[in-house]
């Protein structure tokens, strides 16, 4: 059984062919752009743009097919996983494949959003559609070389055969096909027929990573450099008076220093040279306001959310009534702090600004909109500017923002010179976009031991929740439901933070359900089956999560978990939730040693969809799942008048190895596309260690990270 | 400036530079070697993990003038086509995620393994905890020294 596609678009306006100079063919095609961190995950794939989005497929006279890959790297497996899409569908062998970056300054790689959990959702159509348009012109040459018809011809691993068993290999009729006209109606592959899909694809540029090539914007390196180390406001909300550069200029291999705004560039012969002068400047700072303070926020943000300033993002039925009416109302605050990215690769960008052009080469994931405000920053043609991306050392959200390439620009154009801006740990830290600090208020009005009630109140620095997250469990299966938002604007720069929202919501709510069970006594895990069942059937079109999905992946993680039916000494906690269009249920194996909960195991059941590339799917889950738990445990970062109280990892406490959870992963069998992987595993990560640690412990934690509250809980008593 | 002679995977390199310079920047920036990498710079993260006379240090601690005579090796150093046992094992495992931190922990586990010939789950643990990887691909690397240890005895 194949799939009939029938184009909603002419397939001729986005992909073209060329003969290349040397042989072979080239496919160049538009895609799609891939979603912007303010935009809404995609409801429906037919609302995406296939404007900005280009790749392209050589396919060499010996066959060889090089796929040039749609997505930098950023951890996220993309640039295996996508190609892996188009080469499934040109049906050809994944050893005759090489999948490569685009070249050097070629514009048409510089108009994509190296996305985040959402790329291969979005890719799984086109991309595949992309494979398959070039498998049929293939056929039709071939066909057209015989004499036969093209629906009697089939394809098998690179070969066109026809019904008398004639083959073709695909490179012996690139020169015929690069003449025909691009097929309009094309057939996708059933997903039975899958051959490279599902399969485990190792990562295609392992072998570099291990033997340490020049990948990553940190490598990056061109003849007449300079490094620029930048010193900047020490504190959010400080200006610079003036400096004193003088025993800066004194530094050997130091060869300018550059002010712009509030911040000040050393400019050197080698990074450490820059690091030096940067150190050696001596500047005066101001500020104009009061400075802020975590304890400030704090109070702040418990203001708000006992305040009736607020948004309301979602109203179901009548809250008010409803805690009026109820027996019982349950009632807690959940608090978090700010959140640095710590890619472990320090923010970079280079930079040449010259009269005729900008270009700029780093580590981006969005290249397109950081040329734009480069462009406007220095009153240039955008034509003018180029972004070529390289591998990113991790990302996280971080690098969605262009702060540190419009540094780099600025400096490169005042200096007249090509110039790297190379962060230091502490640069990067302390000049970060984090995750905003939230607090959340939950309540509950129970009547006759029913939930009649569930009002969500969040208070947020700089932003709130957006798009559909309002609409997530347990939308729709709480009659009077009421989600309620309110923010307060600080100078500390915020941003999306692996997740965002849902990476510290979902603690939240997970949390809350377990103390809801308590509270009714009624089973944890019933409680959620539950809820769900009373979203079943739901017309509400802004649920998107499905109720039996979710359902399914909390009856897996049970039976796989051994829930409740545990060693002595080993307790368990429970989480499940959906985001980014996945759906996921996480037991925690926590024991105590010391006194201090360890968490042993995470048990993970993911519906993503298909699976495309289960090992580097794999590594993605535990990867975010290991992310969660130990920014849950240990991630702590606080302002002193405006200045961020750590600096390094001698005091900022990420998870290491001795402290990381075994995780194993469990997959739901499914013909439904790919759904994010990058992101959903990690927000329920924390409430399921969290309700563990009440099973070990006795004690109930509301606030992140764990390690700090438990020790003050117990000194309390 | 001061000039030094260095011996980084069994050849011999001048440079220019100040006596404080770390070996991590004299790598990276003037011998062209960017597979060390550059993390924290206060030896706490582990990426620029080198071996001196084969044991694991941090090159972002050592300064240049005291790494004379020394046998210094870098990633660049465990083979040029992926055929070191360590390699071998980190490639068989798929352990990369960004991978920014992976020379490092590969530096670490060959001289751990070099030490350890048959290094339990808490062994492994103990001696990789110095290594931080952002992206959390502890289970894998965990994995990983285990089959190249078995590979390497
Ligand atoms: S860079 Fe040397 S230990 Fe982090
Ligand atoms: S793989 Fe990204 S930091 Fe380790």
């Amino acid at each position: 059984m194949k799939k009939n596609i029938s184009p909603s678009f002419s397939r001729r306006s986005f992909i073209k062919t060329s003969a290349l100079v040397g042989g072979g063919m080239l496919i160049g095609f538009n895609l799609f752009q891939a979603c912007k961190p303010e935009t809404v995950p995609p409801v429906d794939i037919s609302q995406l743009n296939f404007n900005d989005f280009n790749a392209f497929i050589k396919i060499a006279d010996n066959g060889m097919v090089t796929i040039f890959s749609p997505n930098p790297e950023i951890g996220q497996g993309v640039k295996t996983s996508m190609p892996m899409l188009i080469a499934e569908e040109l049906d050809v062998s994944w050893n005759n494949v090489i999948v490569a970056q685009g070249a050097l300054d070629t514009k048409n790689f510089t108009r994509q959003v190296a996305g985040g959990s959402q790329s291969l959702r979005q890719g799984w159509e086109p991309l595949r559609q992309t494979g398959a348009t070039a498998r049929q012109m293939l056929i039709n040459a071939a066909a057209n070389k015989w004499g036969v018809s093209a629906s009697e011809c089939k394809t098998e691993n690179g070969v066109i055969i026809n019904s008398n068993g004639d083959k073709l290999g695909y490179g012996e009729v690139v020169k015929e096909a690069v003449t025909l006209p691009i097929p309009e109606k094309i057939v996708l592959k059933n997903p039975k027929e899958f051959k490279i899909i599902g399969k485990d694809i190792p990562n295609v540029d392992i072998d570099k990573i291990i033997t340490g090539k020049s990948l990553y914007g940190m490598d990056y390196k061109e003849e007449m450099m300079l490094y620029a180390s930048v010193l900047r406001p020490p504190a959010f909300g400080k200006k610079l008076i003036d400096f004193d550069d003088t025993s800066v200029k004194a530094i050997s291999g130091v060869k300018d220093v550059v002010k712009f705004g509030d911040k000040i560039a050393v400019l050197a012969k080698d990074t450490w040279t820059a690091m030096k002068g940067k150190k050696a400047l001596k500047a005066n700072w101001t500020s104009d306001s009061k400075l802020e303070n975590t304890e400030d926020h704090d109070k702040i943000l418990i203001n708000l959310l006992n305040g009736q300033e607020f948004n309301t993002l979602r109203a179901d039925g009548d809250v008010k009534k409803a805690f009026a009416e109820a027996d019982q109302v349950i009632e807690r605050i959940y608090e978090s702090p700010f959140l640095p990215h710590n890619c472990m690769e320090p923010m970079n960008f280079f930079a040449d600004v010259t009269a005729e052009k900008v270009r700029l080469v780093g580590p981006i994931q969005t290249p397109a909109g950081t040329a734009r405000r480069v462009a406007q920053l220095l009153g240039r043609d955008p034509d003018s500017v180029s972004v070529e991306m390289t591998r990113m050392g991790g990302g996280f959200g971080r690098r969605l923002y262009g702060d540190f390439a419009l540094e780099a620009a600025e400096i490169s154009s005042i200096a007249k010179a090509p110039v790297k801006v190379v962060y230091s740990r502490e640069d990067d830290m302390s000049a970060g976009i984090y995750r905003p600090a939230i607090k959340y208020k939950i309540s509950a009005a129970i009547k006759e031991g029913e939930i009649t009630g569930y009002h969500l109140k969040e208070a947020s620095i700089n932003s709130n929740m957006y798009g559909l997250i309002p609409n997530f469990f347990p939308a729709g299966a709480i009659k009077n439901y009421q989600v309620d938002v309110a923010s307060y604007q600080s100078e500390i720069t915020t941003g999306a933070w692996r997740a965002p929202y849902t990476n510290f919501l979902s603690f939240a709510e997970q949390s809350f359900f377990d103390e809801l069970a308590e509270l009714i006594e009624v089973d944890c895990i019933q409680l959620r089956l539950d809820l769900l069942q009373k979203v079943k059937g739901t017309t509400d079109e802004k649920i998107q999560y499905s109720p039996e999905r979710l359902e399914n992946v909390i009856k897996v993680a049970v039976d796989k978990s051994g829930w409740k039916n545990t060693k002595e000494g080993v307790y368990q906690g429970f989480s499940a939730y959906y985001c980014h269009n996945t759906h996921v249920a996480e037991v925690a194996d926590v024991i105590v040693e010391d006194d201090m909960p360890v968490v042993k195991k995470i048990t993970c059941v993911v519906d993503c969809g298909i699976v495309v590339n289960p090992l580097g799917a794999k590594n993605q889950i535990e990867g975010g799942i290991i992310d969660g738990v130990g920014h849950a445990m240990y991630g702590d970062f606080s302002f002193t008048d405006g200045e961020p109280q750590d600096k390094n990892f001698d005091t900022y406490r990420l998870i290491r190895i001795n402290e990381t959870p075994i995780v194993e992963t469990h997959f739901i069998e499914s013909n439904i596309a790919p759904t994010g992987l990058g992101e959903p595993t990690l927000p329920p990560a924390g409430a399921a260690v969290a309700n563990a640690i009440k099973a070990s412990k006795g004690i109930r934690l509301y606030k992140q990270p764990f390690i700090k509250h438990i020790k003050a809980k117990e000194l309390l008593g | 400036m001061p000039v030094y002679n260095l011996k980084v995977n069994g050849q011999s390199h001048t440079v220019e530079v100040d006596q404080d310079t770390p070996l991590l920047w004299v790598l990276r920036d003037h011998l062209d070697m960017v597979g060390t990498k550059f993390g924290c710079g206060i030896g706490q993260c582990g990426a620029c993990t080198i071996h001196l006379d084969g044991s694991a240090t941090r090159s972002c601690l050592l300064q240049v003038s005291m790494v004379k005579n020394m046998e210094i090796t870098t990633i660049e150093g465990l083979s040029e086509d992926a055929s070191h046992p360590v390699q071998q094992a980190w490639k068989e495992v798929d352990v990369p995620q960004c991978g920014y931190c992976q020379a490092g922990q590969m530096m670490s586990a060959v001289a751990f393994i070099k030490q350890n010939k048959n290094p339990n789950k808490i062994e492994i643990r103990n001696a990789m905890s110095g290594n931080i990887c952002r992206c959390a691909a502890y289970n894998r690397i965990e994995k990983a020294v285990e089959v190249a240890a078995s590979k390497m005895s």
